[in-house]
């Protein structure tokens, strides 16, 4: 078939510049999202702090003393709901993470990013609280501990998370790299703690250990998960938060730094 | 059938081209095994010569040694084919990228993880273990290094052409390898001695089995988002 | 002289549209509501200035960029990132010549047939090359090669597998007139085997085929 001789001239449509960018996906959600998650947020904060008061009443106050470790073991009520919602929070960055890239929402991997430096944070109060605890307990400010090392490298995985997102400038390059780290991170974390156990149990001299804490009696479980619960909500607030503010930085919604080329 | 020759040959021609621009550029291979001399040998000087202390240290020393120096190798692996512009035929051709990916994978282990395992039991005698226990850290390295060119991959397509790219890709790749050394330095351990290192092979044989079904797709996933 | 197959009946079929496409790259939307159809033996040349987005539209079309709205299609069948009915037969010719410098000529041209899964004789290769007028380069390092004389290698490539949509941004760049000649004979000759082609160019080709143009 010859090729077509006369001259076929199309002219192609510039966008307007005020034009809504298309990706209604995310954008459509991102404007039902904003005010709902603004409304949300106080009210997750107030719960999340009377929780913690709760927690804190039954942790310090109504539980009993402990025969072995006297005092000190109280640190337990923040030790173990943060190193719970440390594993937890990474969990959900993955699915997050997951949904970004087989649905392509942007909304969904600023969720991610919003979780990661909460995430970080409750991994950072577990590593500190447990050398808190080890301090009085055994003498010396860190063991290796299975969990205790196991945090520290959760510790690296979040700190890298957040290292891939800054290190990229373009914002939706980042989201879907750092999608895919959290992915990978998450089906490496089960290896990554069966791997610490073993080597734990590898090399006897671990004879302190972190996780024989005393047995629960009820107060003292009622009072973590009070407290894992005032985490849990604190989370969500300060997540709530955090994704408003990266709607705004990343241009999805108006009120916060244009993206370039805009109007 | 058709589809399994294409397989192979764009396999076979990755990793030819790749194991033939190093061997063109084998002063880049050379340097990246002296450093793993090097860095092996200051070990001694910091700790000091005392033979039952370093024969101790020895397996996980060097294994340790071997994580840093293969991270180094590893910002090269796709940088080449991003600076030309060959990613992009990379992610046209026909075949499937995680094949592609592997094979990029399998031409990284000959030209690094490889080298380093043929060093190690000439870098045992320094520490003064044994052959045999020699032999046995080098089977660990044999059945670990692979492991290490994977995840490394993945670290290396979600890093392409990002600044301060070959740091970042050691802080996001060493956590995640801390599996294979523990396994492998354990299995060093055994064969030092004189036990059977068959748990830790097997468990690093899991590893290895995890990583080259997950990774190449990871890896592949990466340079997708890369060359966007 | 090219390797490609004349193009079977079923072929002559084969078409490339775009559906109310949009392109967005680095956050800023360059294009919308782009809409084409293309068939065998046609070329559509993307005129435009700098940044106007030729570039990005061609990575959208063979599937390295996806689109921020609409549809790529290949005979009717929307395509998907490595969809293995539709990258065949696409060739993809970018800014950068995608050729490796450590490697000479033939040995690149030899590692894209690899790559597509096919084998490529030296008698082949050679003819490519000499198409574009660089047989005598076949065994000399691409590094030693000058800038324009990298674009021929690229454009060789192009020669030697049988594909039947190309792709190609500016593919004239650094080139001088004797290879512009070339590269419009080895144009011509896949738009008669009845192959199609979107080429972003600054200077205008004839027959010029189809125009879309990209302005501000």
């Amino acid at each position: 078939m010859p090729p077509t001789s006369s001259t076929d001239t199309t002219l192609a449509h510039r966008p307007n510049s005020r034009a809504r960018p298309s990706g209604w996906l995310a954008y459509a959600s991102a404007v039902r999202f904003d005010p709902l998650a603004g409304r949300l947020a106080p009210w997750c904060f107030a719960a999340a702090a009377i929780l913690a008061l709760a927690g804190l009443y039954v942790g310090f106050g109504v539980a009993p003393t402990d025969a072995q470790q006297g005092e000190v073991y109280r640190i337990i009520f923040i030790h173990v709901p943060a190193a719970w919602m440390s594993m937890f929070i990474y969990l959900l960055m993955a699915i997050y993470g997951g949904l970004a890239l087989w649905l392509g929402t942007r909304l969904s991997s600023m969720m991610a990013s919003a979780l990661a430096p909460t995430g970080a944070l409750f991994t950072a109060i577990a590593l500190v609280t447990g050398a808190l605890w080890g301090q009085p307990t055994w003498g010396t400010w860190w063991v290796w501990d299975a969990r205790l090392t196991s945090e520290l490298l959760l510790l690296f995985l979040y700190l890298g998370f957040m290292a891939l997102e800054g290190a990229i400038d373009e914002p939706r390059r980042a989201e879907r790299a750092c999608a895919v780290l959290a992915l990978v991170g998450s089906l490496n974390l089960p290896v990554i703690y069966f791997s610490v156990q073993w080597w734990n149990t590898l090399h006897q001299g671990a004879s302190v250990s972190l996780t024989a804490a005393p047995t629960m009696a009820r107060t003292m479980l009622a009072g973590m998960l009070l407290m894992a619960l005032a985490c849990w909500l604190y989370t969500i607030a300060v997540a709530l938060v955090r994704v408003r503010l990266l709607l705004r930085e990343r241009g999805l919604l108006p009120g916060g730094k244009r993206s370039e080329g805009a109007a | 059938m058709t589809l399994a020759r294409d397989l192979r040959r764009s396999f076979a021609a990755i990793v030819r081209q790749d194991v033939l621009r190093a061997w063109r550029r084998r002063g880049q291979v050379f340097a990246g095994l002296l450093f793993f001399v090097i860095a092996c040998s200051l070990y001694p000087l910091a700790i000091g010569p005392e033979a039952r202390q370093l024969r101790l240290l020895a397996p996980g020393m060097l294994w340790v040694t071997a994580l840093l120096a293969s991270m180094l190798s590893l910002s090269r692996l796709f940088s080449r084919e991003f600076a030309d512009g060959s990613l992009d035929q990379l992610l046209l051709s026909p075949q499937p990228l995680a094949w592609l990916v592997l094979a990029k994978i399998c031409a990284h282990w000959l030209t690094s993880g490889l080298p380093l395992m043929l060093l190690t039991p000439l870098l045992a005698q320094q520490y003064g273990m044994p052959f045999a226990a020699a032999m046995g850290l080098a089977a660990s390295l044999m059945v670990g290094t692979p492991v290490l060119s994977l995840i490394g991959a993945v670290g290396a397509a979600l890093t392409l052409g990002v600044r301060g790219g070959a740091v970042l890709l050691c802080i996001l790749v060493l956590p995640l390898c801390a599996p294979v050394l523990v396994f492998g330095a354990a299995a060093g351990a055994a064969a030092d001695a004189g036990l059977p290192m068959t748990a830790e092979l097997s468990l690093l044989g899991a590893c290895l089995a995890l990583s080259l079904l997950l990774c190449p797709l990871a890896a592949a996933a990466g340079l997708r988002i890369a060359a966007e | 002289m090219a390797i490609a197959a004349a193009v079977s009946d079923e072929a002559a079929d084969t078409c490339l549209g775009a559906h109310a496409m949009g392109v967005s790259r680095g956050g800023r939307m360059l294009l919308a509501s782009i809409d084409f159809e293309l068939r065998a033996g046609e070329l559509l040349q993307l005129h435009g200035p700098n940044g106007s987005g030729k570039s990005s539209l061609l990575r959208v079309l063979c599937g390295l960029l996806p689109p921020a709205s609409g549809e790529v299609r290949w005979n009717a069948q929307p395509v998907r990132a490595g969809d293995p009915h539709f990258l065949p037969a696409v060739a993809y010719l970018g800014h950068s010549d995608g050729i490796d410098a450590d490697l000479s000529a033939a040995e690149n041209l030899r590692f894209a047939a690899q790559l597509a899964g096919k084998t490529a004789h030296d008698a082949q290769i050679d003819a490519c090359l000499h198409a574009l007028g660089m047989g005598w380069a076949a065994h000399s390092p691409v590094r030693a090669l000058s800038q324009g004389q990298r674009r021929r290698v690229a454009l060789a490539r192009l020669a030697l597998l049988p594909c039947a949509l190309w792709l190609l941004d500016e593919p004239l760049s650094g080139l001088d007139e004797e290879a512009a000649a070339r590269f419009d004979i080895l144009l011509q000759a896949h738009l008669r085997r009845g192959g199609m082609a979107v080429v972003a160019t600054h200077q205008p080709l004839s027959p010029p085929g189809r125009i879309l143009r990209l302005d501000a």
